[in-house]
């Protein structure tokens, strides 16, 4: 079942649709994006469902990172429009990235800081006080197992806990959408499964709107939703089941080969 | 089981919010630095050297006549302090910007630009920070100069704070103007050759911009139009309690121009946008 959502409506200022449905995390519409001649994303539309798992799964330079770029406005955006929890971002940047949280591809963490005082720079970026921010940091530590770590420097960590920090962090100012471009690049397999196993447990247990951007097939479950981005353009949307039978293919990986060979021009099962 | 996610927070954000995101700017940048030493021994280091051992060797071959704010004949280390003071500041400014774009390349930058809190806001507190450490090396410095007699009168120290203040922004501004421009952590060495030493040399710090008009008329008119050349005046008055009006303005209206500048090349509709994601992404 669906988690129910209730959103702070900010009619005041008129930057919240209130007509939007809550349910809906995250909606990009119609969005473009060139460098130069070249076109990285070509008329790109679909929707994240609140409290749900969401794959973005493309080859590498399908458009995932610039996408991400332009979501969490690292990038302006040229064309399109896109609206989290109702709120847009062009129109309410503050809002829509309030209840984003983000774990990009390259590492963003401070390896000259310690963990807690990665996670108290990250709380005050949002405006959380640090003793709250403390508290937060010692919660989100302890649930990705790395409570013993507080004062250890970044540097010091390994991999994987590199990544769960960044997660924990991400989630230090309680979003509801979260989004990870990558996560588990570079990672051996076992740290790649305990990470998507915890990011799993964040739709199920908090309610929380996942997208994840990823090339590999293995991560992606029967279930979840799938967005199928290749060469800057959707070739397909919808549950993975309902992909690999609109395809006729035997799984995921056979349906992905046949989209991507017709290319991206050709009929997908995009509606 | 149905998971309930509410959000009650009010929009916007306090005052006390973004009181405390600009603590936390500080802080870090507060850390940063004294994490690296070598970058607060350099700091204090190169200035140092220019006064012991450039002013040392010059004092004989510089005389300096009685110009404003001075009121007695006064010796070249006297004269070249402020010179270094700003200098110090010139540096850290551009070492800030260093750091922007060292951030940018490591992904460092991503968190700072992806809060929620105005990105005008967040530059400026960047650049306050780097301001904050640049006061307190400057003063580190002072308190070296003042055992090899270098010494303001003591209500200098404290009219100079704001005199500082002001330069130090301008100057972490045009860092951070700069560093908007460059791509790559290995092009930085250019705002070397291309800043630091003609502003630093094509100013007042060194020599005092009569000597330069006797020389040079067309070097003159460079100097007066080198902002940094009022920032060293702004706090050379300004360490013996005097205000010189014609800096203030120059130093305040090229803070200004530099922030807005800066502001508009972090604009995510236009400076990073126009450079795609970094390699590896796509």
């Amino acid at each position: 079942m669906k988690p129910g959502i209730s959103i702070a409506d900010d009619k005041a200022n008129g930057r919240h649709d209130p007509s939007y449905p809550d349910a809906v995390a995250l909606a990009v519409e119609g969005v473009s994006h060139s460098y130069g001649p070249r076109k990285a994303l070509d008329n790109v539309s679909f929707t994240v469902a609140a409290g749900s798992f969401t794959a973005l799964l493309g080859l590498n330079g399908a458009g995932k990172s610039t996408l991400f770029s332009i979501v969490t406005r690292l990038f302006g955006m040229q064309t399109g429009r896109i609206r989290i929890f109702g709120h847009d971002i062009r129109r309410a940047p503050g809002e829509a990235l309030r209840c984003m949280g983000v774990v990009f591809q390259p590492r963003t963490l401070d390896l000259d800081l310690s963990v807690t005082q990665n996670l108290l720079y990250h709380a005050a970026l949002h405006g959380i006080h640090r003793r709250e921010a403390r508290m937060r940091s010692e919660e989100v530590l302890s649930r990705i197992g790395l409570a013993d770590r507080l004062g250890s420097k970044v540097r010091d960590l390994s991999g994987g806990q590199m990544r769960r920090l960044e997660i924990a962090r991400a989630l230090l100012h309680r979003p509801r959408l979260l989004l990870l471009d990558e996560a588990t690049v570079g990672l051996d397999v076992k740290a790649r499964a305990e990470i998507l196993g915890h990011v799993r447990g964040l739709v199920a247990e908090q309610g929380i709107g996942v997208l994840w951007a990823t090339h590999l097939f293995d991560e992606i479950g029967p279930g979840d939703d799938l967005v199928i981005l290749h060469q800057g353009r959707i070739l397909a949307r919808d549950k993975v089941t309902c992909i690999v039978a609109k395809a006729k293919a035997r799984d995921l990986n056979s349906a992905f080969v046949q989209l991507t060979e017709t290319g991206p021009g050709s009929e997908g099962t995009a509606p | 089981m149905t998971v309930v996610v509410t959000d009650d927070r009010p929009a916007g954000f306090s005052f006390a919010q973004y009181l405390t995101c600009m603590n936390g700017i500080v802080w870090r940048e507060g850390l940063r630095f004294v994490h690296q030493r070598e970058r607060f021994i350099s700091a204090l280091v190169r200035p140092l050297v220019w006064l012991f051992i450039f002013a040392a060797g010059f004092r004989q071959v510089l005389g300096i006549s009685i110009i404003p704010p001075y009121e007695t004949y006064i010796l070249y280390e006297v004269y070249i302090t402020p010179g270094l003071m700003a200098m110090i500041q010139l540096f850290n400014g551009m070492q800030s910007s260093l750091s922007m774009v060292y951030d940018r390349e490591m992904g460092n930058m991503r968190t700072l630009l992806v809060s929620p809190l105005p990105r005008w806001y967040l530059l400026f507190c960047k650049l306050l920070a780097g301001t904050a450490v640049s006061v307190l090396q400057v003063y580190a410095f002072l308190l070296i100069a003042w055992f090899w007699d270098i010494e303001p009168p003591p209500i200098g120290y404290l009219t100079v704070l704001p005199a500082l203040a002001l330069s130090g922004l301008m100057l972490g501004a045009l860092g951070m103007l700069i560093s908007s421009g460059i791509k790559q952590l290995e092009n930085f060495a250019g705002v070397m050759n291309f800043v630091i030493f003609p502003m630093f040399f094509a100013s007042s710090a060194l020599y005092p911009l009569w000597r330069v008009q006797e020389g040079s008329p067309l070097l003159y008119d460079v100097c007066l139009l080198n902002p940094f050349t009022h920032a060293v005046e702004l706090i050379r008055f300004a360490l013996y309690g005097k205000m010189n009006w014609v800096s203030l303005a120059v130093v305040g209206g090229c803070t200004v121009a530099f922030m807005i500048g800066a502001m508009f090349a972090y604009d995510p509709s236009r400076g990073l946008s126009r450079r795609g994601p970094a390699g590896g992404e796509t």
